[in-house]
């Protein structure tokens, strides 16, 4: 069980972040870039000293700064596993592997074989005596995935494991890697940029912006309810911030929004790309909810097009290809777009 | 990774030919003018056993005192933070590109007998370093040295230091981390740092001369043997002690290029 208060000041970013992460659950942490994810590892490592806050590791008090209390990153029962695995060049797999293990007082003979066997379980004995330089990716962010696993950390953490790797093997490694997290009993915390792997893998979900937590819930919860931009992205959908009185959605600058039901307060509002209505003539008809926007982009996902449209308010909407020729976007101009008081949904912030 | 079959640019290969020529014409030079029908005598004659033994204790003196101390100045030139870091590295390595008579007349000025450290040094423990083993030693680590400590400092500078932050979350104590990690990786920086510093040490003729003198069997060692032997028309022995030092060159630089293109 982690229990970890981090709160820090470096020239760029200024840390402060409270949570805990049980034995066996593992936590996925999101964030833009400069987010403060991998400043919060090295911090949780010990590579970098806290200003202010307190990390225990089950019961153990492994940094406090108002005690004078700082466990050095090697007697930390921590592992951690980088993005760009940094595995040693001049040890082979095995010798890398067996690295840990050595440096936590274990005998010669005992961590070759514990390495070998680590390196076996992820199919990776072919390897064992070649050097990093000499494998491929797949095969580095196992290796590395062996070295972090083979101490039997109390808390693994994991900056970004799959962000290397190839399209083409990142699920079978995903897979891997969920089996292997599935058998640990550390607690352990993912950094990642992939929603998806956040949702495989991660029993609960962290979001942070600029260096302080913006969300935490299971993937679900927090997908399903946004309570930040990047998030939003990350899912695809439009959050839109505003006051509720009655049932219009104030927006403030951005304009005003008729809602269903009656919204009240600070209010967070959902809206599906693919739920609104767009067209050159202004429709008839209904008046709420109508508005006139510029085209500033156009995306292609998949088999879905995205068009920015920038209003009060700015929206992205989805439309089939074929509404790309029909509506002239490549063209740029106006668009009315329409939406549906019910497609919109809303929470409190 | 495949690359287009490779052609000789014409041009390139006269120029790289006469380049090639140019370093190998001296050294046939020295082959064939060498007094082959009497070497052994002029080889094996004190004079040159003096100083041979002289160069090699010297040039080894000063590659270990470059190991000893240059590397904790390269080590401080790489990683430490302070004001002036820039100005202490010029100052350091500013006998590469100074003529090393100027360095023997500063080591002079500095440590001689009337020297502002030297007559300190002299009266306090009655030391005296100039005209002694001791000063070419000096004077040769004097002219050597920086070019340990630059290229110590390059490797230090180009080694991935995060492998450093891995091996310390691994459980290396910093001790472990220089041992296991750090050291292995700047191997290749060190050992040519050590090869160059005693390769200059051993060739360093200017500084010593000025510094410590010519005294045969005390200061005199190769380059300033072969010196005298050439100004005093004994061509002979001049020649044959020429291609005693280029024969032990060649060997450790021919070592060091098989041993940096094997890794």
């Amino acid at each position: 069980m982690l229990d970890a208060d981090i709160q820090l000041r470096l020239s760029r970013l200024s840390l402060d972040v409270a949570f805990s992460v049980a034995a066996g659950e593992v936590l996925a942490l999101l964030g833009p870039n400069a987010s403060g994810k991998s400043t919060t590892l090295r911090a949780l490592v010990g590579l970098l000293p806290l200003d202010g806050g307190r990390v225990v590791l089950d019961g153990t008090v492994l940094e406090d700064p108002a005690e004078r209390v700082k466990v050095a990153p090697e007697k930390r029962p921590i592992a951690l596993m980088f993005q760009d695995y940094l595995l040693f060049p001049h040890l082979s797999a095995v010798e890398n592997v067996a690295f840990g293990l050595r440096c936590r007082g274990t005998d010669k003979r005992t961590a070759r074989e514990k390495a070998s066997q680590a390196l076996a379980r992820l199919d990776l004995e072919a390897v064992a005596e070649a050097r990093p330089g000499s494998m491929s990716g797949g095969q580095q962010q196992r290796v590395a995935m062996a070295r972090a696993l083979v101490t039997d950390p109390k808390l693994l953490l994991l900056d970004e494991p799959l962000a290397a790797l190839d399209v083409s093997i990142k699920t079978s490694v995903r897979r891997l890697l969920r089996d292997a997290l599935r058998q640990s009993n550390a607690a352990n915390i993912l950094v990642t940029h992939d929603l998806l792997d956040a949702v495989a893998l991660g029993d609960r979900m962290m979001v942070i912006e600029d260096g302080a937590v913006v969300q935490t819930g299971t993937p679900a919860e927090v997908t399903a309810r946004p309570r930040s931009t990047y998030v939003a992205d990350l899912t695809g959908v439009n959050l839109l911030r505003g006051t509720g009185h009655g049932t219009v959605l104030d927006l403030g600058d951005d304009g005003r929004l008729t809602c269903a039901s009656p919204v009240a307060g600070p209010t967070f509002a959902v809206i599906a790309p693919a739920a609104l209505a767009v067209s050159r003539e202004r429709p008839e008809g209904e008046e709420a909810n109508t508005w006139r926007g510029s085209v500033s982009a156009v995306d292609l996902m998949g088999d879905r097009v995205r068009v920015r449209i920038d209003g009060t308010p700015a929206i992205t909407a989805e439309v089939p290809p074929a509404a790309v020729d029909h509506l002239k976007l490549d063209e740029g101009g106006d668009l009315w777009v329409r939406l549906s008081p019910a497609a919109i949904t809303t929470y409190p912030q | 990774m495949s690359r287009a079959k490779w052609r000789l640019n014409p041009l390139v290969a006269v120029l790289a030919a006469l380049a090639a020529l140019f370093f190998i014409f001296p050294l046939v030079g020295l082959v064939t003018g060498a007094p082959w029908g009497h070497i052994t005598s002029v080889i094996t004659s004190q004079t040159a056993l003096q100083a041979l033994e002289l160069s090699i204790i010297a040039s080894l003196a000063s590659t270990a005192i470059a190991l000893a101390f240059g590397f904790p100045l390269a080590w401080l030139l790489a990683r430490g933070q302070f004001p002036g870091r820039g100005l202490l590295r010029g100052l350091t390595t500013l006998p590469m590109v100074l003529p090393p008579v100027v360095g023997g007349i500063a080591l002079l000025l500095a440590y001689g007998r009337r020297g502002f450290i030297g007559r300190p040094l002299a009266s306090a423990t009655g030391v005296t370093l100039p005209f002694s083993l001791a000063g070419v030693v000096v004077a040769e680590s004097f002219v050597a040295m920086p070019f340990f400590v630059i290229t110590v400092e390059s490797g230090l500078r180009s080694m991935n230091r995060r492998l450093e932050d891995a091996a310390r979350s691994l459980g290396a104590s910093r001790r472990t981390v220089f041992l296991r990690v750090t050291l292995p990786l700047i191997w290749p920086s060190l050992a040519a740092g050590l090869v160059l510093t005693w390769a200059r040490a051993l060739g360093e003729f200017g500084a010593t001369i000025t510094f410590a003198g010519n005294l045969p069997g005390v200061t005199q060692t190769m380059p300033l043997a072969i010196y005298i032997s050439q100004s005093s028309n004994m061509t002979d022995e001049a020649i044959a002690l020429s291609l005693i030092l280029v024969v032990v060159s060649l060997v450790v630089m021919v070592f060091r290029r098989d041993r940096s293109g094997a890794q």
